[in-house]
């Protein structure tokens, strides 16, 4: 730090002594040129596609302006489609929130053997990022028709199937529910580690037990980011593709605007467009929620 | 942190000191979501394992399905083209990013706020998203559609927040004015002090943004296999549909490949914070 302090005032010598500010003066005009490569392919692999989506999404294929894209998501299947991706979103959020929660907080509880942090962690950095094709054949092997765990409760007297499918809501969630959990374990443990340990001695010094001070300090603190974070899970498992693909399911947003496009062509594009856009505005909105409740727990946490 | 909150005043170490000795023992509410994880976490890794050695018939070995994968020829191709399409993404995007985020935070640190919503949009811009006003685009370039390069090309806006992150990280974490001054007055050029003042510097930093960046493009199905090649997941995929169990054996080879590259960005990051590099936002 004091090194930079040292810089500064250098700076600040050279600034008086009259030497440097044309030379930086010049510098700054000619510096935005450094990243000019950066937001070109940034452009035309981001920005440009998306702003490409989202007037499709209001013009008819002559290029005229148009609400009825947007008003063709309101007819069927697309509603029922919106509808299953929200609850399965919602449902794997809230499932992977509480126990991601409660996992983290018994992670970091100082009494438990040292080798469970970093297995604990390490697993759940791995686990987070296993989403995808192999992650639908894991739980087909598990929870499938012929999966293991599927016949070991048979043997036991236990028969799942048929009331039970890897494609309905409950299936489908603990399939999700293999990355949510461990990312919301990876995401909460910052949040419980800025609670401030002068309040849990406090707490305890004033003979608060530990479910005494979850009560009335932990959890009141940590609420907005718990819900926060829960509303990110949220958008991470609304944009999954691959993972329900492989499963099989065909009523999510995702998988409908899969079935418009093959190789470079995008059939019916004003559909694709509209169930697109339609997507980027939920999205939307649970960012700007996460956001606000991360605001807001800010003020407590470190 | 703790250690100078407690130092000034005795007492107060020792009775946090004792507490803590007080509190080790383990509530047995935390023992039991310990073990849920634990199962919920094992149980299908356990069942891929059983499942994959499952289903030969008499007279084939154990790992019957694991030999029969790796003696297709589809299996090798699939696999080599998918390292081959990680390995560009992270050339270009290192490329792209190394100097743009060290150009920003030494000359244009006002530009960070413009970062930070960049790297949320893919995150906004999903891959099932974007390639629906991507591909009209790229159909226009006849030349680069048909080239398994043109995944690379993608990949970069999906690996980039995790390697912007890592490399803000990195810059934050070194005193970039005072070393570029210092090897500036040194005779050093702006290109010259990157490459072997500053990259020495971020090592870390981008061999954990690479790490991540291969594991989300060895993995990446969705842009892949709508465009219409065959990489390795679009290959597990097919082989899943047709065989269950050589499906699973390679489900369990994927498995085996992300977790390598997770425990090594773990090591890397020496407890704790390497970890936290998972495909979302903060």
């Amino acid at each position: 730090m004091a090194l930079s302090e040292i810089a500064e005032a250098g700076h600040r010598t050279d600034v008086l002594a009259g030497t440097k500010p044309r030379k930086q003066a010049r510098n700054r005009r000619w510096a935005f040129l450094g990243v000019v490569p950066f937001f070109a392919y940034i452009a035309v692999f981001l920005l440009i596609p998306t702003g490409k989506l989202i007037v499709g999404a209001f013009t008819t294929t002559t290029g005229a302006f148009t609400f009825s894209n947007i008003a063709s998501i309101f007819h069927a299947p697309y509603p029922a489609a919106f509808e299953f991706s929200v609850e399965l979103s919602a449902l794997s959020a809230l499932w992977g929130g509480i126990m991601g929660f409660l996992v983290a907080n018994a992670v970091l509880h100082h009494g438990v053997p040292r080798w469970v942090r970093p297995a604990y962690l390490s697993f759940s950095g791995m686990a987070a990022n296993f989403a995808g094709i192999p992650l639908a054949f894991a739980f087909t092997a598990t929870l499938g028709n012929l999966g293991v765990v599927t016949i070991l409760l048979k043997h036991l007297g236990f028969n799942i199937y048929p009331s039970f499918s890897l494609q309905g809501l409950l299936g489908a969630s603990l399939v999700y529910l293999f990355f949510q959990f461990p990312l919301m374990i990876l995401l909460m443990i910052p949040v419980i580690e800025g609670l401030r340990k002068e309040w849990r001695e406090a707490a305890s010094n004033l003979g608060a037990t530990s479910f005494g001070f979850w009560r009335h300090i932990g959890l009141p603190v940590v609420t907005p980011s718990l819900l926060g974070l829960m509303v990110l899970l949220f958008g991470n498992a609304f944009s999954a593709y691959a993972t329900a693909y492989a499963l099989g399911i065909s009523n999510l947003v995702t998988i409908q605007i899969g079935q418009f496009i093959n190789g470079n062509n995008v059939f019916a594009p004003q559909d694709a467009y509209a169930l697109a856009f339609g997507m980027i505005v939920i999205i939307v909105i649970t960012i700007i929620i996460y956001t606000l409740l991360q605001r807001r727990s800010s003020r407590w946490l470190k | 942190m703790a250690q100078v909150s407690a130092s000034p005043a005795a007492p107060a170490a020792l009775s946090s000191h004792r507490l803590r000795r007080v509190r080790s023992r383990v509530p047995v509410w935390h023992l039991l979501w310990l073990l849920v994880a634990a199962i919920f976490f094992l149980l299908p890794i356990y069942s891929v394992v059983q499942f994959s050695l499952e289903g030969t018939l008499p007279g084939q070995g154990v790992f019957h399905w694991y030999e029969t994968v790796f003696d297709d020829p589809m299996f090798r191709s699939t696999f080599w083209l998918s390292i081959q399409i990680s390995l560009e993404t992270v050339a270009v995007s290192l490329l792209l990013m190394v100097p743009t985020v060290f150009w920003i935070h030494l000359r244009l640190p006002r530009l960070r706020p413009v970062m930070d919503l960049i790297t949320i949009l893919p995150f906004v811009v999903p891959p099932i998203v974007l390639i629906v006003g991507l591909a009209p685009m790229l159909r226009k370039f006849s030349w680069l559609i048909v080239r398994p390069e043109v995944l690379a090309l993608i990949y970069v806006v999906f690996a980039l927040p995790f390697l912007y992150r890592a490399l803000d990280a990195g810059l934050r974490a070194i005193d970039l004015r005072t070393l570029v001054e210092a090897a500036e007055s040194l005779g050093s050029s702006i290109p010259g002090t990157l490459l072997r003042v500053i990259l020495p510097n971020l090592r870390a930093a981008i061999i954990g943004g690479s790490l991540l960046t291969v594991a989300i493009s060895m993995g990446e199905f969705t842009v892949a296999s709508l465009l219409g090649f065959f990489t390795f997941p679009v290959y597990t995929y097919e082989i899943a549909t047709s065989t269950a169990y050589e499906g699973v054996a390679l489900s369990f080879i994927s498995f085996i490949f992300v977790w390598a590259a997770m425990l090594a960005l773990y090591l890397l990051g020496s407890g704790g914070r390497g970890a936290a590099g998972v495909a979302i936002t903060d």
